[in-house]
Formats: structure tokens, sequence, C-alpha cells
């Protein structure tokens, strides 16, 4: 009986790959275990093997393609002397993948509908001049690798950056360009190399300090708010620590409580931090390029699944993003939604629902929490009188919250409904699917929140 | 074990009364911040030095113009040694704008760029990978300068000091590891906290040379010095030296140090007390008079009070300092 091979999952977010080459050819016999082919997902190069034997019918997909959905047939093997013709009823079992149940796989990716901004308002928050679209993933790498050529003394450090080319590809290419002594693999020893890092900023130097994620700098911490943050402070304005803490921030897919957190609201509480936290590449490149030249220790919280996502990035290389500007993703007059980081695909999700039921709402993307630009903020909701945050953290002590204390004591009078804060709930993250979905902000919770204050 | 000092010590006369000037303006300083804590002119934390001068002043002596040091919060020696002025020192410890960090930093956190002194750490432990980074960003830069990452026994059972030892060794940064071992980790004893009490052979595993040298001895801290100065200078990598040394005083001012005896302290201050066994060195081998160290002593006396003056005249700093100093 023939047996269709799929298209696998190679990584907690990946949703499509690239096949980069077959490894068998029709009338090829294949044992389990044999290396099929070579795809490419967004974090490598993976090997597939086969789970199943039998002799190769079809390959349904030619090597070189992009965008290869998760799920999608990719070849068919039939048994010893059957035809080759005789190949694909194209609901194939499901026991036969070579990958997890599909069953699993559908509901991951629905776990995370991340909507991808597309079309519709204009770039309002991208200068003049010509654009060229990017990830990303590269647009963080552009804008390391940029600094790095600058400034001979800012040089990166962290598990897996260097001859691993990146666990989350970000630095890839960085060590052939650089070398070692630049692009530094650190052993596991996340407290150990946060120490490392701050003590190289205080000797003229200006570290970058990969966290593989955020999760493990509570590793770390310690030298993050004690060592980098306070240094300053401490010694009169005598010596600070120029260097920037990245990784991604926040929950990627199915990876369960102690992987997915979002620490937004912890780092933006510290005096003596700045914290950048990007939603499109613009923001990533811009915001990363200041983070590198500035003085302070800068948290810079990326998030995994939006490193793949593309967006249109300024070509002039002097583009930064300052710190301490929002920036307004789409206008709007009812009502203000405030988000940052992966929060914004959410609002702007929910600003398009709305508009189908007349509901004008105004997207601000804060990009620092520290600063935070208040001034962008209340202006809005002086104009429409509203507002909603949104976020993936927790709700308690959230920067919902602190936005919207912050409304109340200097816009009280501007405002005809209560603020109301859209967070993750008030759980640990779970791992189920449908429980993790649940865990989440959606867009139609916001569409919901938003319909609340408008009184709709 | 009473030290016989040495009738010819293999130091010049200049060398040994530098040594000794040096070790009283740190014991003279200790014991004027410990008057001024009581009466209430130095606030919270304070930890006290005494006793344990020998260390930094014989490493200071093995250092050449460029070499880094970071400490823990028991950092006023360091700062002396190193030649911090004792009035920015002393105002700091009075909060005063005069200090060192406008008064904002307080005991535990001073620091000197143009002494390359760098702190000042009230975590323990936490100096120690602060230390190695300095020395990456020596090796990076190319000079042949060395970082002096002083700690105590009791930081010697943090974690992060081994991962510092790890990748200190793994990438051959020039560093040496002071272990200041004055036998107590605040009221708890080296023994009631470890099997391993030979504390610089834990290096050993990471591949990291060290040795234990007699803290209370000026010349052989010094010694000790620079042999691991040589090797960190050649390229060798780190080097820990784990000085056996005491502290008179309490962990901290407000500690009654009831974890000893009378007799232990007493006994230490008599056979082995560092400034003496220099001044017995000078003295016999004829080196020095009484009359000089006499004026020694009142010299010292001098600068010391002149340090507590400035600590009490130099005005708090203005209430705009809140907010300056947080980020650049």
């Amino acid at each position: 009986m023939a047996t269709e091979i799929l298209m696998p999952a190679l990584s907690p977010t990946m949703e499509e790959g690239t096949l980069a080459k077959w490894l068998v050819k029709v009338g090829d016999t294949v044992k389990s275990g044999q290396i099929l082919a070579e795809i490419e997902t967004d974090k490598a190069t993976m090997e597939f093997e086969a789970v199943d034997e039998g002799i190769v019918g079809k390959l349904l997909i030619a090597e070189g393609t992009a965008g290869v959905k998760v799920n999608t047939p990719i070849a068919v093997l039939v048994e010893d002397g059957e035809s080759m013709s005789a190949a694909p009823a194209p609901a194939a079992s499901p026991a036969a993948l070579a990958v997890p149940a599909p069953a699993a796989l559908e509901s991951r990716a629905e776990a995370r509908p991340i909507p991808v901004a597309t079309r519709g308002w204009p770039h309002a928050d991208l200068p003049e001049g010509p654009t060229k679209t990017m990830t990303v993933r590269e647009a963080l790498r552009e804008a390391m690798a940029e600094e790095m050529r600058a400034d001979p003394t800012v040089f990166l450090m962290g598990e897996e950056v260097g001859e691993y080319q990146g666990a989350y590809k970000i630095s890839q290419g960085l060590l052939d360009e650089f070398g070692p002594r630049r692009v530094v693999d650190t052993p596991i020893t996340e407290m150990g190399f946060a120490g490392i890092g701050v003590g190289a900023s205080w000797g003229g130097l200006k570290p970058i300090v990969e966290f593989m994620t955020f999760n493990f700098s509570m590793q770390a911490i310690d030298h993050i708010l004690n060592s980098a943050a306070k240094t300053l402070y401490m010694s009169g304005g005598q010596m600070g620590s120029p260097m920037v803490f990245r990784g991604p921030n926040g929950a990627a897919a199915r990876v369960g409580a102690q992987h997915s957190q979002d620490y937004s609201a912890w780092y933006a509480a510290i005096p003596g931090l700045r914290v950048c936290i990007p939603y499109s590449a613009a923001d990533a490149k811009g915001l990363l390029k200041t983070a590198i030249r500035d003085p302070n220790p800068v948290i810079f919280l990326e998030n995994e699944i939006m490193y793949g996502r593309s967006f249109e990035v300024p070509v002039d290389p002097d583009f930064t993003v300052p710190f301490g500007k929002a920036s307004i993703l789409r206008e709007g007059k009812d009502v203000t939604i405030v988000s940052f980081g992966i929060g914004c695909a959410h609002a702007l999700a929910a600003a398009e629902e709305l508009a189908k039921d007349g509901i004008s709402a105004e997207v601000i993307n804060l990009r620092t929490l520290r600063p935070i630009d208040y001034d962008t903020v209340l202006a809005s909701v002086m104009k429409t009188n509203r507002c909603v945050t949104v976020e993936e953290g927790f709700p308690v002590g959230s920067i919902g919250d602190h936005i919207a204390s912050t409304i109340m004591q200097r816009a009280f009078d501007h405002l005809d409904a209560p603020v109301i804060t859209c967070t993750g709930k008030d759980v640990p993250m779970p791992y189920a699917a449908n429980l993790e979905k649940y865990a989440l902000i959606t867009p139609a919770e916001v569409v919901s929140a938003v319909k609340s204050v408008c009184y709709r | 074990m009473a030290r016989k000092p040495d009738a010819k010590p293999n130091v010049s006369k200049d060398d040994l009364l530098k040594y000794y000037r040096e070790m009283l303006l740190i014991r003279r300083f200790e014991e004027k911040a410990g008057q001024l804590y009581g009466m209430g002119l130095i606030g919270g934390f304070c930890h006290l030095y005494i006793g344990q001068e020998a260390v930094v002043v014989g490493l200071e002596a093995a250092t050449k113009a460029g070499d880094k040091r970071v400490t823990s919060y028991r950092d006023h020696g360091h700062m002396l040694a190193c030649g911090m002025d004792p009035k920015g020192v002393m105002a700091e410890l009075t909060g005063r704008s005069g200090g060192y960090s406008k008064g904002k930093g307080g005991s535990m956190h001073m620091f000197s760029k143009e002494k390359h002194f760098y702190g000042g750490h009230g975590i323990v432990g936490a100096q120690v990978p602060l230390g190695a980074g300095l020395a990456f960003a020596d090796k990076y830069l190319g000079n042949d300068n060395v970082t002096f990452t002083y700690f105590g026994d009791g930081a010697a059972n943090q974690g992060q000091v081994y991962e510092t030892y790890n990748m200190a060794e793994l990438w051959a940064l020039p560093v040496i590891f002071v272990i200041e071992n004055n036998g107590y980790a605040m009221g708890t004893s080296v023994k009631r906290s470890t099997k391993s009490t030979t504390l610089f052979g834990r290096g050993l595993a990471y591949g990291i040379p060290g040795e234990q040298v007699d803290g209370m001895d000026v010349l052989a801290v010094k010694a000790a010095g620079e042999k691991a100065v040589a090797h960190c200078r050649a390229g060798n990598g780190p080097y820990i030296l784990e000085m056996m040394t005491y502290r008179y005083r309490g962990h901290s001012m407000s500690d009654p140090a009831k974890y000893r005896t009378r007799e232990e302290v007493e006994k230490i201050k008599t056979e082995k007390d560092c400034i003496e066994h220099v001044r017995d060195l000078l003295i016999q081998a004829g080196l020095a008079s009484d009359e000089e160290l006499k004026a020694i002593d009142k010299d010292i006396k001098a600068i010391v009070n002149e340090s507590a003056e400035f600590a009490k005249e130099s005005p708090e700093p203005d209430l705009s300092e809140l907010w300056t100093d947080i980020t650049v």
C-alpha cells in the first residue's frame, strides 16, 4: 500500500520550510532511519529520516522549493511490486507519517494564529526613502553586523552564537565575518557569562550578550540588575555598563511553562536599564542599532514567533529608531489600542476586524518600555477617549496596568470608559495546544475588550 | 606558631617602610570609621578590614599601572591600597557629596576608574565573573594588564565562582583570583561550610594553578603576587592565591562575633599581626628607629583625622542628585 510522506515540523515554531535537497530518487529502496532529504527550517538545515520502508514511488515536491507548508505530501513510498501509478490516495493513513500525528500539528498551528500585517495602512512609522523586505531575523543580524563593522569594541557572546550559527540563526554568518575573538561561544553558564559581559563593558568593550531565551536570563538576573543597571548610580556617574542583553522573550509555541514567559514588565521596572521590544523588522533593526550604540545596559526582548516574519525596512544604513518614541501602526479615532512586540500583531488583527463593525482603532506600538513614550499614548487617548492595552505577559503588575494608571492620573477627564488591559492569563503556560491558545491573548479578546470600552 | 622575624629580609628599607605605612593607614582609617559609625555618622553596613591589611598591600606591591582590581563589600582597604584618596572614601562612608560616589554608593559601593578600582560589590561572589570580564576586555584589547579579583572564603562556595573558573581557564584570561580566607563567612567557619577546606585546590579541577599563602606576612604575599602576575602576564591564564588571613573585628559593625573565642582573636593579634611583623623587621634589622616609626604613626593619624574632618564637613548630596546618574 502506498504511503505518503509529509513535510515534517522540525521546530516548535515551524509552519513551512524549504525542501533543500532530495537524497533519494524514484525507484530507490528506502530503509527506516535512512535520510530522505535536507529540509531548511526557520532555525537550521535538518536531515529528514524515513520512518516507513518501501520504494520511492514519486517525489511530489522538487528540491529547492521554498514555502512548503507543514503536512504537505512531499513524496510517496510504494511497496515492492506495487505500481508507481497505484500510488497516492491523498488521504493517507496518519499512522504512516514520518512526523508527529497530524491532529497535533494542526492544533499547534491553530494555537498560534499570528496575523501577518501585509498591506493596507501606510507605514506611518517608517521614514521617507526606499525600503527592502526582510525578516526580523535578518534585520537583527544586519544590525549586529553593521555595528560590529563600525565599532571594533562591539562583540557578541552567548551559547551557540558562533560555530552553531545561532540557536535561532540570528548570528548566522557572524563568526565567518568577525572570527572567534568577536563571536564568542560560551559554555552553558548564564550567570557566569552575564557577569563576564558586564565586567567587559567596564573594561572598555561593548558586549552583546545573547540569551538563548530570556527564560535563561533568570540565572543571570542578579548581574543584569545589581551589576549592570545600578553601577552608574552607585559610582556617582563615574562608570556605567554599555552593553546589550538580547534574545527571544515570551511564548514560542508548545514549549511549556519554563520556556514561555514574557519578562517585559520585570525588566521595565528597573531604573538604570533601557528596555526595547521590537514588533517589525524595521523596529528590530533600528532599535538594535540604537541599543548597541547606547551607553547604558539595554534589555532587548525579541520574539521567536516573529523571527520569520517579513516587513519593509529602510535601506538607509543610518536608519535607527530612537528610544522612547512609539510608532502609530494604524490611525483611528474611536479607541486607542496600546501594545508592543508581538502584541502589535494581535492589536492590528483586532483593528482590522473592528473596522468591519465601523469601529476605528488607533494602534500604538510602544517599541521601548523604558523609557515609555507617554506623550504619544496620552495624545491618542485624548483624541479617542478610550483605551485598551494588549500584551502576552501576566496580568498582575503588567505594562498595561502601568499605562492604565498613567492615563488615569494624567488624562482622567478625557476617558469615556475604564481602560481595559488585555494580557496573558494568570497561569503558568500549559503545554496542551488548546490550553496554550486559551492562556495567551488573542485578537478576538482584543475585539471584545474594544467593543466593551466603546459600549457596543 | 609565632613568626620569627627574618633579621635580614630580602627587601629594601624604603619598601618595608612603604608597606608599614600603607598597612597602618588602612588600620587607622578603619578604626576611625568604626568610631564614626559608633557616633552615627556612618550608617547601614560597614565591614572593617582590620587584620587583613597585608593582603592588599602585598599584592598592590606586585602590580603595575593599568592593572585592575575588584572586590566585595569589605573594600576600604583595597581602595586605600590602590591609592584612592582617604578623604573621598571616608566622605562616601558618611554619605556626603565629597565621597567617591557623591554619597550614593556607600561603604560597599565605591569605584575609581582613574585608579582602576571597579568596586565594591554587595552580592557575595558577584565580583568574580565581573573581574574575569575586566580581564576579558584586557585580553581582547591586546594589552598585558591583569585583574586582581578578590573574594572571601564565603564567596568561594557560590556557584558563579566555578562558572567563572571554567571560562577564565578556557579563554586563558589574565585574572588572579585572590581568596581572602579569613576563616569565617559572617558567622560560619570554613569547616562548617565545606569538607573541601583547601579552597585554592578547587581551581585544579578546572586546570587553574594556585597556592596557599601566609596572608599575614606582607612579604610572602608580595612574592606570591609576583609569581601569579608573571603567570598571567605571560598569557598562561588565571592563577589562584588563597590568602590565609584573619579579621579582628566582626563581619560588620553589628556582628558581636560570638562564633569564635576571645582567645583565638588575641592569639592571632599577638603572634601574627601583619603590622607588628613589619615593625619588628624594621627595628631588628636596624632599618628604622622607634622615633622614625612614631613619626610615621603621627603622620598617618593626621591623614586619617583630616579624612574624618572632611567626611563630617562635606555637605550631604543635593536632593537633585537623587535623579542623576541613572542612565547616561
